[in-house]
């Protein structure tokens, strides 16, 4: 399909325009998809984004570092830790201060714990999109149990606000390591269950395979990036190109593959999963002593910009801060990965089927809040 | 044992004695609707219910436990619920079609039902083309979704009822011809004496594989020619579209799902009539003592159970397998259910001829 | 010959295809026949064995021990730290007994409906005199009983400032 400058005069013309609206069971946020329709196929896609802007970035130029966390957590909400890692990570790379590494494990043990139930949540969710009902409640009944030690660590179950610029709120608690280590030891028995549930399933293949094809210099032109870049064979994975906490100490595996369609987009992430527990596990028994909180008499960043990238569970998260010297920042600006995803939506899915539409946009993993912050 | 024909005889002659003919028959006719009618309803809401308990057993859920004592009350408090609601009416529509609609469809299901023995002699029609008649009726319930689709004045229910005419015209063949395989072997369409011919054995272990084969296609055929199970994307919720009933609300609603379920009840039966032996008991060769046991059981229980397994296995299919694309759909039946389905017949029809079956 | 083989690859992939069916139906069924497997946690009849986690971020609280004291000190820590200005403090001055006059909290308002749990006026109390709760039923009919006062009537503070 010839590339889309989407000429508006078009829908003038007697096309058959359908809104899969701002409210839709299957949109997982409040985005608003234009469909033009010949019949069964999809001609082009207009997304339109914004119902949920709250302005964050304009709302943290007037808060301190500190404060402006309890914000970027409700970015993209399923990979909290991850949004906080990642701006202290900046702030404390403007003011050249390491934590120690205590810190560095926990943070690191907290991400991965994230991307596992991210993931859950994204089967539940594409199950439950094409169809399979039952997918729902049990990666929901498994992601209960990450829930219930993020509770005890830190109090929430979803929007934390536990990693701060120079290390964390508060320690972990004496239970952690022993809920972690049955959590995995749990969880490495359901997932061949998830495989027999969904994944070999025959009216599964035929759904996805082939559906939906994202090729290499697509990915690489549209900044497709995280598991749905990975599919396609492009090498983004942050945990790898600039690793950051305890990263350059665990070895895992870059999970790619070439074909770019439904199908690989999924696999890559069954298969993350199980390299996330592999990480927690070669870290969970060393968790060194060490301070929890550096003691910094003041969070402020020096003159300057500053950009810090770290891998979420659905792509590359930027920050980048202009800071004047103060307290707060000047322009904090966030590079979101859902935005550059959500994009190449028009690309896959334009000759394919409305059914099939379901399962593309199923497949990259959509969280809108972090679409329009 | 057990013999409900006697029951329907006395019944029939007791009236007969006590009015004229003429009011005899009328009278017994009215019993008989208003029987139907209840039976119909209480055993739509209470299948309802079934799914829903058994859908949340399988997610590890308990389902509706608190209105009235473990949720039994819980669709009749649905029921309520929708007969409340305001019918709302659509200015452009066709007013006379969109209001026929549901009738169609609930009509045609509840005629079927008559046809259908729930024991000896527990049988308002039995009529010698009794499978052909139950075919027929079934496919008129067609007929009220494509007009439910096209009176409701609106492009998506257009979309769902053409998808959903489609599938079911494509089925119906399949459903059709898993059955011809049995009358085959039983030599008759008469409900009652495929039963009869059941008396040494239920067909589906006489007949041994390609009985069984055809089981599994009817089985497949059946949940699609009922808009159930993975072939239910002209109404699936997660779509685009709600399909054709995307404009009714209140009562003219209920009156499509209670006709769904109720056609998977009737698929269901007859998959038990003619596979399962019907209202028989299941005899192990000759073990008089095990037979004689099996025998106290009432064969309306025998019936309902097996009818009860066959409506657990679509349930089963429908909570476990995600759902097919249209095109999908009709590859499945044109590319692989009838041409098995085809030479399955062909192989029985030899079968029969040499008489190797049990 | 190409025919045989197109009609062995057609029976594989039903055979193929009915197998991988009926491993999804078995993880299904086998919930099925396993009551014990069902997580549903009946709520409002289980109230008497609900008990939090110890760091459970119920709504904030002033604690207060057995004589009804509290540790804040109006010092305005909390209030300054909350990023959206959900805790207001009202103090006032009072004469000590050696002359200089010392800061008393008069009520120490919180607007849970605005509150995001952050947990930053918790940190930056000196006095370690806020924790957070394990209440969880927040409903309300009406929005003005979200905003609380925290020091309970007639409590004292055991701090003093200089």
């Amino acid at each position: 399909m010839e590339e889309a400058v989407i000429d508006i005069d078009l829908k003038e013309r007697e096309e058959y325009i359908i809104n899969m609206g701002p409210q839709h069971p299957s949109t997982h946020g409040v985005l608003r998809l234009e469909t033009c329709l010949q019949g069964e196929k999809v001609k082009y896609i207009i997304p339109h984004c914004g119902y949920i802007h709250r302005g964050i970035e304009k709302i943290s130029e007037k808060l301190t570092y500190p404060q402006l966390l309890h914000l970027t957590d409700r970015m993209d909400y399923l990979s909290a830790h991850i949004n906080n890692e990642a701006v202290a990570l900046c702030v404390e790379k403007a003011m050249e201060v390491e934590v120690s590494d205590r810190v560095k494990y926990i943070r690191t043990i907290l991400a991965e714990l994230n991307r596992i139930a991210s993931h859950q949540l994204w089967w539940s969710a594409f199950g439950m999109d094409l169809g399979a009902l039952t997918t729902f409640f049990y990666g929901m009944r498994d992601r209960e149990k990450i829930m219930d030690i993020f509770e005890e660590t830190t109090g929430s179950r979803l929007i934390q606000s536990f990693i701060t610029p120079g290390g964390l709120m508060c320690d972990i608690h004496p239970n952690f390591q022993k809920r972690v280590k049955e959590f995995i030891k749990y969880f490495r028995t359901k997932l061949p269950e998830y495989d027999d549930l969904l994944t070999g399933n025959v009216i599964f293949h035929e759904r996805t395979k082939g559906i939906g094809v994202l090729s290499k210099e697509d990915a690489i032109n549209y900044a497709v990036t995280g598991p749905s870049g990975r599919a396609s064979g492009f090498h983004c994975d942050i945990r790898k190109i600039e690793p950051y906490s305890a990263y350059p100490l665990v070895k895992f595996n870059e999970i790619t593959f070439t074909e770019g369609d439904t199908y690989h987009r999924y696999l890559v992430r069954m298969e993350e999963m199980r390299e996330s527990m592999s990480i927690i596990e070669q870290l969970i028994d060393n968790i060194p002593e060490g301070a929890i909180m550096l003691e910094l008499k003041a969070i402020k960043a020096p003159k300057g910009d500053f950009y810090q990238r770290a891998e979420t569970a659905r792509g590359e998260l930027g920050v980048f801060i202009v800071s004047d010297g103060g307290p707060s920042p000047a322009r904090i600006k966030y590079r979101s990965p859902n935005f550059s995803n959500l994009f190449v939506l028009n690309k896959l899915a334009a000759g394919h089927k409305i059914a099939d539409l379901m399962a593309i946009s199923g497949s990259l993993d959509l969280v809108i809040p972090d679409i329009d912050r | 044992m057990y013999n409900s024909s006697s029951l329907i005889a006395s019944l029939t002659s007791w009236l007969e004695g006590t009015f004229s003919p003429l009011w005899a028959g009328v009278f017994s006719m009215v019993l008989l609707g208003i029987g139907i009618l209840v039976f119909y309803s209480v055993l739509g809401l209470y299948l309802v219910y079934a799914e829903r308990k058994i859908c949340a057993r399988m997610q590890n859920r308990i389902g509706p436990n608190r209105v009235g004592p473990m949720g039994l009350l819980q669709t009749v408090a649905d029921l309520i619920k929708l007969l409340l609601k305001e019918l709302i009416y659509i200015r452009n529509a066709d007013a006379f079609l969109f209001n026929v609609a549901p009738f169609i469809v609930i009509v045609a299901s509840i005629m079927a039902i008559g046809a259908i023995p729930f024991g000896k002699g527990l049988h308002a029609l039995d009529l010698n083309i009794g499978v052909l008649y139950i075919l027929a009726i079934s496919s008129m319930g067609v007929i009220g979704i494509l007009v439910a689709g096209w009176a409701s004045n609106n492009k998506f229910s257009v979309i769902g009822a053409m998808r959903s005419g489609a599938q079911v015209i494509s089925y119906e063949l399949s459903v059709g011809l898993a059955l011809l395989c049995i009358i085959t072997y039983a030599g008759s369409m008469q409900l009652s004496e495929i039963i009869a011919s059941q008396q040494d054995g239920w067909w589906i272990f006489k007949g041994h594989l390609p009985a069984l084969i055809a089981f599994v296609i009817y089985l497949i055929a059946g949940t699609a020619e009922t808009n159930r199970g993975p072939f239910d994307l002209a109404e699936a919720e997660s779509e685009l579209t709600a399909g054709f009933h995307t404009e009714y609300s209140g009562i003219r609603f209920a009156f499509f799902f209670l006709a769904e379920y109720m056609n998977m009840f009737i698929i269901a039966s007859l998959a038990t009539t003619l596979f399962l032996g019907g209202w028989l008991p299941f005899h192990l060769f000759a073990w008089e003592g095990f037979n004689t046991v099996m025998d106290f059981i009432p064969p309306v229980v025998w019936f309902f159970g097996k009818t009860a397994f066959v409506i657990y296995l679509m349930m089963w299919f429908k909570w476990t397998f995600p759902r097919l694309r249209i095109d999908q759909l009709l590859t499945l039946e044109w590319k692989y259910l009838l041409p098995i389905n085809l030479m399955n017949l062909l192989l029985i029809a030899f079968l029969t001829l040499m008489k190797w079956h049990f | 010959m190409a025919l045989l083989k197109d009609i062995g690859t057609y029976f594989e992939e039903i055979y193929r295809g009915v197998v991988s069916l009926l491993k999804g139906m078995r993880v299904t069924g086998g919930y099925f026949l396993r009551p014990g497997a069902v997580v549903t946690q009946q709520y409002p009849e289980n109230r008497a064995e609900l008990k939090m986690f110890d760091n459970f971020k119920g709504e904030l609280i002033l604690t207060h021990d057995e004589n009804n004291q509290h540790s804040c000190n109006a010092c305005n820590s909390c209030a300054r730290k909350c990023p959206n200005g959900s805790i207001e403090i009202v103090s006032t001055r009072v004469q000590g007994e050696d002359g200089r006059s010392k800061r008393v909290l008069v009520t120490h308002t919180y607007n849970l409906g605005m509150c995001t749990f952050c947990g930053l006026c918790v940190q930056a109390c000196e006095q370690h005199a806020l924790e957070f709760g394990q209440e969880f039923e927040h409903a309300v009919f009406d929005k003005s009983n979200l905003t609380k006062v925290l020091n309970k009537p007639g409590s004292t503070s055991k701090a003093t400032e200089e």
